[in-house]
């Protein structure tokens, strides 16, 4: 069994006296699609800053493909393959939709491959993601002109443009249609078929249940399940957090 | 060589009631940037204005500086309300970036300055009490009045806005308002309005502060600006947002500008204030007490 | 426009605005021009941190004084031609920017527009303590009647014009370049969300510190022959609110998004005080200044430029 592509090894975060993650284990194999819930204030989001860079943990270490990434500033983890969309989208607003998906491309991609990619190929790379969330007929608008879905969308391209090699996607669906949640999963499918990891932390439970191969449950900052989404869902722990 | 311990203990003294008034100064940023989170540098345009009304007055009609900085509190907190509300529908309601509210105090800043300089000149005004002269004098140790009676007085005033915001609803309110505005709105009471009456306390504070710094030294239009480092410096030392963090940071800045003037000489004091925010910031952002 | 062609453009406007001064003859033009000049040196560079990273600095006065008292320091140990000066007042200018940003620039905007008011004042402190160049009492730097270039003789004055308008051109270059290139998307995710910025891989800390080099430094530059315009020189004037208050007003009354906003600013601002320093008072102009800035920061926050797009965006709609 080759060695897992991130690695979460008993982390914790405080602010000030609350505890927000305690002693969380986590792993994750290249290529998988991993689920991520439990209910708000679980320290979902916290775990997501800090195996990202946002937020630097204060115990435990982070291992992302074969490093060590505590301490590393946020963009440094990006440029190393590691992207997250925000859950509440946010796009850089003087920019234009297709500028916004330029700057990961001009940023984490063109720091990773350096002369081995030109300007014209970053450009074409660009192209790509509008047309795959179906944003390309709306490049050169801002992104205040655009609806909430496409925001999303929007946020989720922008994490795709980094080109990662796992990818977190950070409550990418709330509040949208069936048809729009669809839409979503099946782009994130088609990331995780190009050989990207996926971590998708959700509360639509269907979505989650479709399209996770593990699910893994935080509640209060502590991990209480962690295995096949079938069995974690049947478990009384998880059902009572979540109903109790 | 003899060590001067009298000079110094003489000098700390001086630097605790310095100290004592340097906590009436920054008290009003303390609220504005620690609990509103809004950067007004010109908090020491307003104190510089209260200086200045407390002197017309005093000149005119003799009454006690003091006196006049409290007359002047309702004054003050109107005109601080309608700042604020000139900030909120400006920047604050659309989210705008700092760099306009930093402006746009950095403008009142600058007009205050210039136009008191235009009315009154670069002369230095001084105001006339009883007790300005006068020193009490235990042994080696001396206790000017000058220094003294803002030194209580400021001390005073904290203890009572210690009090106001953790017994009365508004001013709880305003504790509250500085960690979850959303929570305060379901408790029924208007965050907009309640940081508007915070802003207005902040800005009333500086009526009294006036008063203080022209019984403590002869004032010009452009002596407010030393004070911003000051303020600031004292605010980020002592954590933002905490009231006696506040008084802490603002007598350890005194001791260092009175330890620094004494043996140093007086023209490295500007330096003090402005050196230990500059370190402050650079290896303990969040303040010897911060959170 | 390719970079390249706009910087042969600049420089033509450069030569004839220079032309046109000769034939006017007037010796004031020159000296009131360089002043203008100055500023829009200053506001350029100011706008570089200010408008395109957003990073607020109040301090402009104090990277100018620096360039300045570069200038006096060689004047007495050592005299240089002044444009090794300019190259010297920018570098440790810079290297100051430097500085200051790697102490201060992983923090809050708010506490980095602190730290550079502290700045300017430690900074003054220090050189009013250094007896060298002066302290205090000033220093005084002569300014010969003329001197010879490239085989002409030109009075000093038109010969510090010419310098100021090579700066001035300089400034507007780089700032265009900037904000065409990769460096300057990069400054603008800085403006507008930092925190997403470093999620796209922007390393946001190292383009900050770059920006506030080339601010600095090129705030410098500016101060640098300023001994030698004004003869007399001392702290209080140097590091005067006057620079500082300047070089925010006028981006952010022209319109901060661009090179073209502190051009414009500079030039009517600096035109309007020189006008109204001559005529009223020096306070006065520097009451006017203040009062537009507030006026435009409340209504026209994206400035005179701005005002124009929306005009012109309107324009197209009907």
């Amino acid at each position: 069994m080759s060695a897992p592509l991130l690695h979460v090894d008993q982390v914790g975060k405080r602010f000030g006296g609350f505890v927000a993650l305690d002693g969380v284990n986590l792993s994750v194999a290249q290529g998988e699609r991993l689920g991520l819930i439990g209910p708000n204030g679980s320290g979902k989001s916290t775990l997501v800053n800090c195996i990202c860079g946002t937020l630097q943990n204060e115990d435990g270490r982070v291992t992302f493909d074969g490093r060590k990434v505590d301490g590393l500033a946020a963009h440094q983890r990006t440029i190393l393959g590691l992207a997250r969309s925000f859950q509440l989208p946010r796009p850089f607003h003087s920019m234009s939709v297709a500028d916004n998906l330029r700057i990961p491309l001009l940023y984490a991609v063109k720091a990773r491959l350096g002369p081995a990619i030109s300007a014209r190929e970053l450009d074409a790379h660009c192209v790509e993601y509008l047309r795959l969330v179906s944003l390309d007929h709306k490049a050169d608008k801002q992104p205040r002109d655009l609806t909430q879905v496409e925001m999303r969308k929007l946020e989720l391209a922008r994490a795709m443009a980094a080109e990662p090699k796992l990818l977190i996607a950070d409550e990418s669906m709330a509040g949208l249609s069936h048809s729009e949640i669809d839409d979503i999963l099946k782009l994130l499918m088609r990331m995780n078929e190009r050989g990207v990891t996926i971590i998708m932390i959700e509360h639509i439970m269907s979505a989650v249940m479709s399209f996770s191969q593990r699910l893994v449950v935080l509640v209060s900052g502590k991990k209480i399940a962690d295995g096949d989404p079938q069995e974690v869902v049947r478990n009384p722990e998880v059902e009572k957090a979540y109903l109790g | 060589m003899d060590f001067p311990v009298e000079l110094l203990i003489n000098a700390i003294i001086a630097g605790v009631l310095l100290g004592g008034f340097y906590v009436a100064v920054t008290v009003g940023v303390s609220i504005a940037f620690g609990m509103l989170d809004i950067v007004n540098i010109a908090h020491p345009a307003f104190i510089i204005l209260g200086s200045y009304l407390a002197y017309i007055v005093n000149q005119r009609l003799g009454l006690d500086p003091v006196l006049v900085g409290i007359l002047m509190l309702p004054v003050f907190y109107v005109l601080g309300a309608a700042v604020y509300q000139v900030y909120y529908q400006s920047f604050e309601k659309h989210g705008q970036d700092a760099l306009r509210g930093l402006a746009f105090f950095f403008g009142i800043l600058f007009i205050t300055e210039v136009g008191l300089i235009l009315v009154f000149g670069v002369d230095y005004r001084y105001v006339d009490a009883a007790y300005i002269g006068p020193t009490l004098r235990f042994s080696f140790v001396d206790l000017p009045y000058r220094l003294l009676v803002p030194c209580v007085l400021s001390l005073v005033m904290i203890v009572l806005l210690q009090l106001y915001l953790s017994r009365t609803f508004m001013g709880r309110a305003i504790k509250a308002v500085s960690q979850d505005q959303g929570a305060l709105a379901l408790m029924a009471a208007n965050p907009v309005k309640v940081k508007r009456v915070a802003f207005g306390i902040s800005i009333a504070t500086a009526a009294i502060a006036g008063a203080f710094l022209i019984i403590i030294q002869p004032v010009e239009p452009s002596v407010g600006r030393e004070y911003i480092g000051r303020v600031f410096a004292i605010c980020v030392l002592g954590g933002l947002g905490s009231l006696p963090g506040t008084v802490i940071g603002a007598m350890l800045l005194g001791i260092a500008e009175s330890i620094t003037a004494t043996f140093y000489g007086p023209s490295w004091a500007p330096a003090v204030a402005f050196g230990l925010l500059l370190l402050t910031l650079a290896f303990r952002p969040s303040g010897l007490l911060g959170r | 426009m390719k970079s390249r062609i706009f910087l042969i453009v600049a420089l033509a406007v450069a030569a004839a605005l220079f032309v046109f001064a000769r034939l006017l003859g007037s010796e004031y033009f020159f000296f009131a021009g360089y002043v203008v000049l100055q500023f829009i040196v200053l506001a350029t560079a100011w706008n570089i941190l200010g408008g395109y990273c957003g990073y607020v600095n109040f301090g402009s006065a104090a990277f100018f004084a620096v360039g300045a008292y570069t200038s006096v320091f060689f004047h007495k140990a050592y005299p240089l031609p002044i444009p090794v000066l300019i190259l010297l007042g920018g570098l440790i200018a810079g290297i100051i920017g430097l500085g200051m940003g790697y102490l201060t620039l992983r923090l809050r905007g708010a506490f980095f527009a602190i730290a550079t008011l502290a700045l300017a004042v430690v900074l003054q402190t220090l050189i009013v303590n250094w007896q060298y160049v002066g302290g205090s009492r000033g220093a005084y730097a002569i300014r010969p009647a003329a001197i010879d270039v490239l085989g002409v003789s030109l009075p000093y004055m038109q010969y510090l014009f010419i310098l100021m308008l090579i700066l001035a051109v300089g400034a507007v270059v780089i700032a265009r370049m900037i904000e065409r290139s990769r460096l300057g998307y990069g400054f603008a995710t800085i403006r507008d969300d930092e925190l997403a910025a470093e999620a796209c891989g922007v390393p946001t800390l190292r383009l900050k510190l770059i920006a506030t080099t080339i601010s600095g430094a090129l705030m410098g530059m500016a101060g640098a022959p300023f001994p030698y315009y004004i003869t007399y020189i001392e702290p209080s004037s140097a590091f005067g609110l006057a620079y500082a208050v300047n070089s925010i007003a006028m981006p952010m009354i022209g319109g901060t998004g661009s090179w073209i906003g502190p051009l414009v600013g500079a030039i009517l601002l600096g035109s309007i005080q020189e006008v109204a320093r001559v005529t009223i008072s020096s306070a006065v102009n520097l009451l006017i200044v203040g009062v537009l800035l507030v006026f435009f920061v409340i209504i026209a926050p994206n400035g005179l430029v701005g005002l124009v797009q929306n005009w012109m965006k309107a324009k197209a709609k009907s």
